[in-house]
């Protein structure tokens, strides 16, 4: 048992990051392939930073990921809200099926729909090409919104109706109820919510792929287009430094939920 | 009563965690076959580790488990021909009432109908028939219990261990299943170990209490013996009320403490042996200040239902003292106490550190938090 | 109270109004445009051009039913194994295994091309041992490699999950009634692991049945599935409507796929977990 435990663990791990270490390797290749080394080099990294496509790109998938994030957290969040209040069964199962079916669908046919929704807007509006910035963001909201929806949903199960109540109780208006009382207690809902919608904006291709048009490149269509010819080193590069960042940022989150998890033993909950 | 056979035996064993906590330390214990035992102390003691290496859960650093007279260390628990219920139940939430209650036969392969009779027996048994297809998450907790219990008892173990079953009833509850345990137990004649911090619960139900403190045995016996021969001032203070002063036997038969002799009925001390005095708060009787062995002052009276709760102070100690009799706060009291209400003590480690009740509400305090916690 | 209604109302609105709109609506053109032709009237003659994509969809279908499986088989006893371990052990291993998650998988697919192509890494050191180059890039392993590969983590996480939520106390309760290693894995283990199972099934099977990328990427042009031809038909033919009609086929092949393995799993458990 303990040598299968083993030997699973360092295959599976090995499996998982083999790939990320030829990333890595290559992208301090001098030659321009990424399959023969052919000496040490740090100039794919310069030549990444100094590139303007690249850099444009990289700025449009964080605003992009950052809007349709927040937007889709204020959304599902009071969509949260709203439907934990609903009394008809009928009704509320009817709201959580559409929102479980982007999760369920899979991404291509999901972006494909949106595309044709778009398409046939635009063909509606004599519009010449419907397809860019703001369609992208609308599909990055769509597929984003579940995730929020439904990491707050539980958090509000949890929470003690009665604390609304005795905030209301004690004066409070029912808005301000909700600000003071509810929302506090729904917040780790709220943030793992947009974490994951932030995450999963970034991430996005191939959705992107069938709603972004020319004019809009982010860097997951950009990598595409790259990967349709041959690719350089400096994409590698490029993913080099993103992984290194998301390593750090995960290395950073996971120590504070270490310290917070022994604070929690030392003061049970009382 | 004739002299049964012990069941199991506990060899010095010793107990130590993976972070270096010591929780049993050289511990004896012998079980008679067909015995209640109840393991008692308070959260920490060790006894919950003595039923887990008893029941095979954890392996004992050093030491022997004899079952029957042979030992079993090594065993795992699912060849050992004991059973547990749970403190939390540990019912499978995956299955039903009917087949949490067969897990055990179907492992061993009971044939189909064998199982139907004898699960249809144990509902009865428990008083739970009709509920063989009832989800186990949507029974109350009293009859979780139950299934927990018949689930366990069904596979007809030699010794049923027994975690704190009750601690999650209510009160009122926990009475009923009090008794009902006790019932169970006659009518099975199985050995019963059971885990409780409830003194109260331990002296009711079990033919033996084992006090526990540290990772060590305080005291074994009887409750009774337990109640009125405390071994030391841990026991005394732990089990029921006591007032524990500091004295010496001047001589057999006499007792010196308070700054008086008294006439008592322990002997064997060497002369003028320090030693622990213990004086329950119902034997203290109250006389006129004239006809009392001891007089002081009543600085506390609390009304308890049957009787009164009066705290009077002699020269400095306070005394705890139960009686039907109202005696004002303020008011000098006589103090009478019989020579049969004298119980003396060796000194031990414990001396000087319970007994006094000159802080009596402070104590309740402690106690209240120790079972919050207990939960 | 009334006014606490109308508020839950007024704050569920919006989304009800978006999901039906980004949601439905775009679900019900999809049915409009696989069932009209380029001019907008009514036909079949998208459903009848799906006959010649039959072999296109079981070779999907096959495919990443392969892909999933395996996944199954090496993710169930590592994240059992990963249950048990320690609070910090645990927690280090869940980076681990999440991290490559948010590497793009288009990179991560672009990179195995890299370690398989016949110029490629393990090639080149065959080479130095003299070993004649293997052709994997454009075999059918090579693309289950790069859907084992990249949905691996969407298989461990939530049984991962769900193992570690086992009450340690089931399984003292199990031996203690007579259950060795295998009787707890088996009545114990297994079915409380279930809707992690099932969970991780749907988030393998999903993506892996509808790729594209992966296998254009190490199917090397030999191997079709129906997500290239989907690409195809929308991106370079630009015929929506034989797109629309196979993504709706698609959608109806997982949607009974996934009925399927809620049957297998019984009713008692409401939807999956998500990690």
């Amino acid at each position: 048992m303990k040598t299968l435990d083993r030997v699973l663990t360092w295959l599976i791990f090995a499996f998982l990051y083999a790939p990320l270490l030829v990333m890595v390797f290559f992208s301090f290749n001098a030659g321009r392939s990424t399959a023969i080394f052919s000496g040490f080099s740090f100039k794919w990294y310069i030549e990444m930073f100094t590139n303007r496509d690249t850099m444009l790109a990289l700025q449009n998938t964080l605003v992009l990921a950052l809007l349709s994030a927040i937007i889709a957290t204020v959304l599902g969040t009071m969509a949260a809200v709203g439907i934990s209040k609903m009394r008809s069964q009928a009704g509320r199962s009817a709201i959580m099926t559409t929102t479980n079916i982007p999760m369920m669908n899979p991404d291509i046919v999901t972006g494909v729909s949106m595309m044709l929704l778009f398409v046939f807007v635009g063909r509606f509006l004599m519009a010449d090409n419907s397809l860019g910035f703001a369609t992208l963001l609308i599909a990055h909201i769509t597929f984003n919104l579940p995730y929020v929806v439904l990491n707050v949903l539980p958090k509000l199960r949890q929470t003690d109706k009665h604390l609304a109540e005795a905030a209301m109780d004690l004066g409070c208006t029912p808005v301000q109820a909700f600000f003071k009382v509810t929302l506090p207690s729904i917040r780790p809902g709220i943030l793992a919510g947009f974490l994951m919608a932030f995450t999963m904006s970034l991430d996005d291709f191939v959705i992107s792929y069938y709603t972004s048009g020319p004019n809009f490149q982010t860097l997951p269509l950009k990598i595409f287009s790259m990967t349709k010819k041959t690719v350089k080193p400096d994409m590698y590069a490029l993913s080099s430094v993103i992984f290194i960042a998301i390593l750090v940022l995960m290395i950073l989150v996971n120590l504070a939920q270490a310290k917070a998890d022994k604070q929690n033993q030392q003061n049970p909950r009382r | 009563m004739e002299e049964k056979k012990n069941i199991i035996d506990l060899r010095n064993i010793s107990v130590v965690f993976e972070d270096g906590e010591q929780v049993l330390r050289d511990f004896n214990l012998s079980i008679r076959d067909g015995e209640f035992v109840t393991l008692l102390g308070q959260s920490g003691c060790g006894k919950t580790t003595t039923l887990r290496v008893i029941a095979g859960f954890i392996e004992p650093s050093a030491g022997d488990v004899l079952f029957d007279g042979k030992k079993i260390n090594g065993v795992p628990p699912y060849q050992r021909p004991v059973n547990t219920i749970f403190q939390r139940y540990a019912l499978f939430p995956h299955y039903n009432v009917f087949e949490n209650i067969a897990f055990g036969l179907r492992l061993r392969k009971v044939p189909e109908a064998e199982i139907r009779q004898r699960v249809g027996e144990m509902l009865k048994f428990v008083n739970l028939e009709g509920f063989e297809k009832r989800d186990i998450t949507k029974l109350s907790g009293g009859q979780q219990q139950r299934v927990a219990i018949a689930r366990a008892v069904i596979n007809k173990p030699k010794v049923l261990l027994l975690d704190e079953p009750l601690a999650a009833l209510d009160l009122k509850l926990r009475k009923d299943m009090q008794n009902e345990l006790k019932n169970i137990q006659k009518q099975l004649g199985i050995t019963f170990v059971y885990v409780t911090h409830d003194q109260e619960e331990a002296l009711s139900m079990s033919d033996t209490v084992v006090v526990m403190n540290e990772g060590t045995v305080q005291q074994i016996g009887t409750p009774v013996d337990i109640y009125n021969e405390p071994q030391n001032a841990f026991v005394a203070d732990f089990i029921g009320e006591s007032n524990i002063l500091d004295g010496h036997m001047p001589k057999d038969l006499v007792a010196h403490f308070a700054g008086k002799d008294f006439v008592c009925l322990d002997k064997g001390f060497a002369p003028n042996e320090e030693v622990d005095i213990v004086i329950r708060p119902e034997d203290v009787d109250i006389v006129p200040v004239e006809q009392g062995m001891l007089t002081g002052l009543v600085t506390g009276v609390t009304f308890r239902g049957v009787h009164f709760e009066i705290i009077v102070d002699i020269e400095g100690f306070k005394w705890m003292i139960q009686t039907t009799d109202f005696s004002p706060e303020g008011s000098t009291v006589g103090l009478h106490i019989e020579p049969d209400a004298i119980h003396v003590m060796k000194k031990s480690k414990y001396s000087g550190l319970y007994g006094d009740f000159s802080s009596y509400s402070d104590e309740i305090d402690q106690l209240s938090e120790l079972t919050e916690e207990e939960e | 109270m009334k006014q606490s209604n109308l508020m839950a109302k007024i704050a569920r609105a919006p989304y009800i109004l978006w999901a039906a709109i980004f949601i439905v609506v775009p679900l019900l053109i999809v049915v409009y445009y696989a069932f009209t032709d380029s001019s907008g009237s009514f036909t079949l003659a998208n459903l009848a051009e799906l006959v010649q994509y039959k072999e296109t969809f079981l070779l999907s279908l096959w495919y990443s039913l392969i892909a999933t499986f395996i996944t199954l088989l090496i993710s169930y006893p590592f994240a059992f194994f990963m249950s048990r371990k320690g609070p910090n052990a645990q927690r280090m291993m869940l980076l681990l295994v999440m991290l490559p998650m948010w590497m793009n998988l288009l990179i991560r697919t672009y990179s195995w091309m890299n370690i398989l192509e016949r110029n490629g890494i393990i090639n080149n050191l065959l080479g130095m041992l003299g070993i004649e180059p293997l052709t994997m890039i454009g075999t059918g392993g090579a693309v289950i490699l790069g859907m084992i590969y990249n949905y691996l983590p969407y298989m461990i996480l939530p049984i991962y999950t769900v193992m570690s939520k086992i009450d340690p106390l089931l399984l003292e309760a199990a031996e203690d009634l007579g259950a060795n290693n295998l009787a707890k894995l088996r009545r114990v283990i297994l079915p409380l692991s279930k809707p992690g199972v099932i969970s991780g099934i749907a988030m393998v099977f999903v993506p892996s049945i509808s790729t594209f990328y992966i296998s254009q990427k190490l199917g090397g042009g030999k191997i079709m599935l129906i997500g290239d031809v989907i690409e195809r038909q929308i991106q370079t033919a630009y015929n929506y409507n034989l797109g629309a009609a196979i993504s709706l086929i698609l959608m109806i092949l997982v949607l009974l796929s996934m009925a399927v393995v809620n049957r297998w799993a019984g009713k008692d458990e409401e939807g999956g977990v998500i990690f």
